[in-house]
């Protein structure tokens, strides 16, 4: 059943700090995916916007946003919130209608435009949003929680911060020749450890930016990318599960986990299920992978997605960085579009951005980062509110 | 001088202090914050629950610290400002980890996963009206 959503175009407006309204890189993006395709607007059935909650009611109902942009065609349109999981969840309703016969041609956008510095809730006083209340009583920013992991991973498994700045240096090198990329310069891990600590062990270096950018995708039915003779690549899975019950992992925004006392927690961590149910869906495994795109929102975290999809055991995620083997060139590069070290995230876009990455190498068209006979690749994120999504395609 | 909590209900501020959560009638999971509406155990019925105080000892889950001044709704204690710890901490009877600032005079150099802390109430910010409020925080044993 899953071979018969197809990706037939992806297109991307670059990541950077552009300041201009959300929707105008959403329509870029939108207008690049359709010519990568070959279809027409008027071809569009179904728009499916990923929302960005910064910039007004525009992004609250950010599909009929891009498709108004575009001029009204009649489409169908949708709109899908998921923090960080935004694009894989606007991505996973778009394929539920194509599944379910209701349309042959959907087209996927996610844009953003991000305030500086650190993200923040949005204003007035929420006493009962535990987002809100994180900020007020903890001073708990993002890159706080992104540090309790990478504190964890040096007193567990002896985890160093020349390993973290080791992934900011391997995503810079391979962010280089990206021309979408905001980030294209090389960083010595000097430049790491010069950089001043954000949320100790983390320095500014190991944390990603916020950007502004677009991403777009097209999806069409097998049948249909068959009619029309267009290049496709096959839309194996796309997770976008829930944690399960006890979450033991403390998340973003919470201020405490699940209580383990009447139900003991289960084997795989949230992030382990996220790419558990993306290989069963996809009736792939990690040894299949030539590739992946994984959230970067620290250097640190990189490390544990490496474990979290299953490229190598607990703990040893130190040693498959060192080994090279997830480098360009290595067994099995993560990150090769240079990550969020590069691009730095825009929110409802960042999961389209790795499914565009990800369709770009399978094509063989990642130039100055190709990952050589890549057949498979996966994604791989998570957000707050019990949000993440992994996406695999394949040739 | 008048002192309160910054959230009312989340702590109890007497001599030891204690964290205050719920823990559900029927299948005993505990909640911090304080859940009085449905048990969240999906495999449980259970909307009715005791308020518990929690363990006010607990080990360090891991640890981090806030160098840049955190956006609002945080209300600065100084100015300039000064950075704090954080630490996330198991609580083994509850099952619980909880997030709480690190004492003050405390920084990461005193912290390491599986170290002893113990809850206390300290100032956390003074309000417009000069009221001090208060919160939890986590203590090196």
């Amino acid at each position: 059943m899953n071979d018969d959503v197809a990706v037939v175009g992806v297109g991307m407006h670059p990541w950077g700090k552009w300041g201009r309204p959300f929707r105008s890189y959403g329509v870029h993006a939108a207008r690049e995916a359709l010519a990568d395709a070959g279809l027409d607007w008027s071809d569009v059935q179904l728009m499916v916007g990923g929302e960005t909650v910064r910039n007004g009611y525009a992004g609250y109902v950010a599909g009929a946003t891009f498709a108004q942009a575009l001029g009204w065609n009649g489409a169908r349109v949708a709109t899908a919130y998921a923090a960080c999981a935004t694009g894989a969840q606007a991505l996973d309703v778009a394929r539920a209608r194509i599944l379910a016969g209701m349309c042959d041609v959907a087209l996927v956008v996610g844009a953003d435009t991000t305030p500086k510095g650190f993200l923040a809730p949005n204003a007035g006083e929420r006493w009962d949003d535990p987002d809100w209340l994180r900020f007020r009583l903890l001073g708990m920013t993002n890159p706080a929680y992104f540090a309790l992991y990478a504190r964890r991973r040096m007193d567990l498994y002896g985890a160093t911060v020349e390993d973290f700045a080791a992934v900011k240096v391997k995503n810079a090198r391979h962010g280089l020749a990206n021309p979408r990329a905001r980030y294209r310069k090389a960083v010595t891990a000097e430049e790491v450890a010069a950089s001043p600590v954000v949320a100790d062990p983390l320095r500014l270096l190991d944390i990603c930016a916020t950007s502004d950018g677009g991403a777009a995708v097209v999806l069409t039915s097998a049948s249909f990318a068959r009619s029309r003779g267009l290049s496709s690549l096959r839309l194996r899975a796309v997770a976008t599960v829930t944690p399960t019950f006890p979450n033991t992992v403390i998340e973003m925004p919470n201020f405490a986990t699940d209580s383990t006392v009447a139900v003991a927690p289960g084997e795989l961590t949230f992030r382990d299920s996220i790419a558990h149910a993306a290989y069963e869906e996809a009736g792939l495994g990690p040894e299949d992978v030539s590739l992946a795109e994984v959230y970067d929102l620290s250097t640190a975290l990189e490390l544990d997605w490496y474990e979290n999809i299953g490229l190598c055991k607990p703990g040893d995620a130190e040693g498959l960085l060192r080994s090279g083997d997830t480098a360009l060139g290595g067994r099995v590069p993560v990150n090769p579009s240079g990550g969020l070290a590069c691009f730095g995230e825009a929110v409802p876009a960042q999961a389209l951005a790795q499914v565009c990455e990800v369709a770009w190498q399978l094509w063989g068209r990642a130039e100055g980062r190709q990952v050589e006979g890549a057949t498979v690749g996966i994604t791989a994120n998570q957000g707050l509110f019990g949000h993440g999504s992994s996406v695999v395609l394949s040739v | 001088m008048t002192t309160a909590p910054a959230i009312e209900g989340w702590f109890t501020t007497g001599d030891p202090p204690a964290l205050v959560g719920t823990r559900c009638r029927e299948c005993g999971t505990v909640f911090f914050p304080r859940e009085e509406a449905f048990c969240r155990n999906p495999g449980c019925a259970g909307e009715a629950f005791d308020e518990v105080e929690l363990s006010r000892r607990g080990r360090v889950w891991s640890y981090t610290d806030a160098r840049y001044q955190p956006p609002p709704p945080y209300v600065p204690a100084s100015d300039p400002y000064e950075p704090f710890a954080l630490a996330a901490v198991s609580l083994e009877a509850e099952g619980l980890v909880v997030l709480g600032q690190v004492a003050s005079g405390f920084g990461v150099a005193d912290l390491k996963v599986g170290d002893e802390v113990e809850l206390v109430v300290e100032p956390l910010y003074t309000d417009d009206d000069g009221t001090v409020r208060t919160t939890w925080r986590w203590r090196p044993v």
